[in-house]
């Protein structure tokens, strides 16, 4: 089964990557009002059952793949 | 027993400082003994331990992260949870806060910069372990250089470690946009301690400070504590 976890930095919290990459792209000359930079985690898990996959998917998560002080996460599940 | 407290330095992949917090430890009296982060076990009679700075893992993920989960981490907890003294400097302290040793997170400095420079910091808690050697308010110069030592936490989390006494350090003008001006912190414990600044390439006067050395001192003097009380 694939998964895809998107790993954003939360609401608030001031991301300087998302600022570093909006001051470049206003150098550019694109109109730009805000942007967020995340992170985005393909995985391949040997794990058959979606209810089980979310949860292992879950404690990756909250084990290393975001930081819960500054990060929040949303797992898709690829039901092919 | 060696008369010299044995000061562990755990050498993670991407670990630059090492050397130098070794050369520090030996200087000041320490026996230094370099952990490979794969080893499950410190030595026997270790006194503390020092996390290094560098680039663990190339800053996959978060810097620290990934450290944070290596094994020689199990035996830091084990120690950390038995009172042993555990420093962390720069990536260090980034290890820690990402192992939940200690509160908050260091996150990219605010200006986007990567600051190299001496910086001087403020003794704000002078109680620890590791600024037993100090006075409350005094000025130590220090050198920083980091892309990612802003240091966050909550709003109620800041406030509870400034009411407990747990900010040990703060920079005395804004280096990075770390909240508060913190440079450095301790675990509720007392035990456990990062900062961003580098005590360990300031022992010598030849090289501009030798403050780090008062900071290194009492960790050395909080090992010898240890490594007796543990005999």
């Amino acid at each position: 089964m694939r998964a895809t976890v998107l790993v954003r930095p939360k609401d608030g919290i001031l991301d300087p990557q998302g600022e570093a990459v909006r001051g470049s792209l206003e150098k550019l000359g694109f109109a730009i009002g805000s942007i967020r930079v995340g992170r985005v985690i393909d995985i391949e898990l040997s794990a058959e059952d979606h209810t089980f996959a979310r949860e292992e998917i879950e404690r990756m998560c909250s084990e290393l793949l975001a930081n819960p002080l500054i990060e929040s996460f949303e797992i898709r599940l690829d039901e092919t | 027993m060696s008369e010299r407290p044995i000061v562990a330095v755990v050498v993670f992949p991407g670990s630059n400082d090492d050397r130098d917090a070794a050369w520090a430890l030996g200087a000041l009296g320490a026996e230094p003994v370099f952990v490979w982060h794969e080893q499950e076990e410190l030595p026997e009679t270790t006194g503390a331990i020092i996390l290094p700075g560098g680039f663990s893992y190339g800053d996959y993920l978060r810097c620290g992260a990934i450290a944070s989960v290596a094994p020689a981490m199990d035996a830091v907890r084990r120690f950390a949870a038995s009172g042993g003294p555990v420093l962390g400097i720069c990536n260090g302290f980034q290890i820690l806060c990402e192992a939940r040793l200690l509160p908050g997170i260091l996150r990219p400095n605010r200006h986007l910069e990567f600051v190299c420079r001496d910086a001087t910091v403020l003794v704000e808690g002078a109680k620890t372990l590791f600024t037993s050697r100090c006075e409350a308010g005094q000025e130590l110069v220090l050198p920083v250089k980091h892309g990612e030592g802003a240091w966050h936490a909550d709003e109620g989390q800041f406030v509870r470690l400034a009411a407990r006494g747990q900010i040990v350090l703060r920079y005395q003008a804004d280096v990075n946009g770390s909240l508060g001006n913190v440079a450095g912190i301790v675990n509720e414990a007392g035990n456990v301690m990062g900062l961003m600044p580098h005590p360990e390439h300031a022992v010598d006067p030849l090289l501009g400070s030798a403050d780090g050395g008062i900071l290194l001192a009492a960790l050395v003097d909080a090992a010898a504590e240890h490594v007796l009380a543990a005999a």
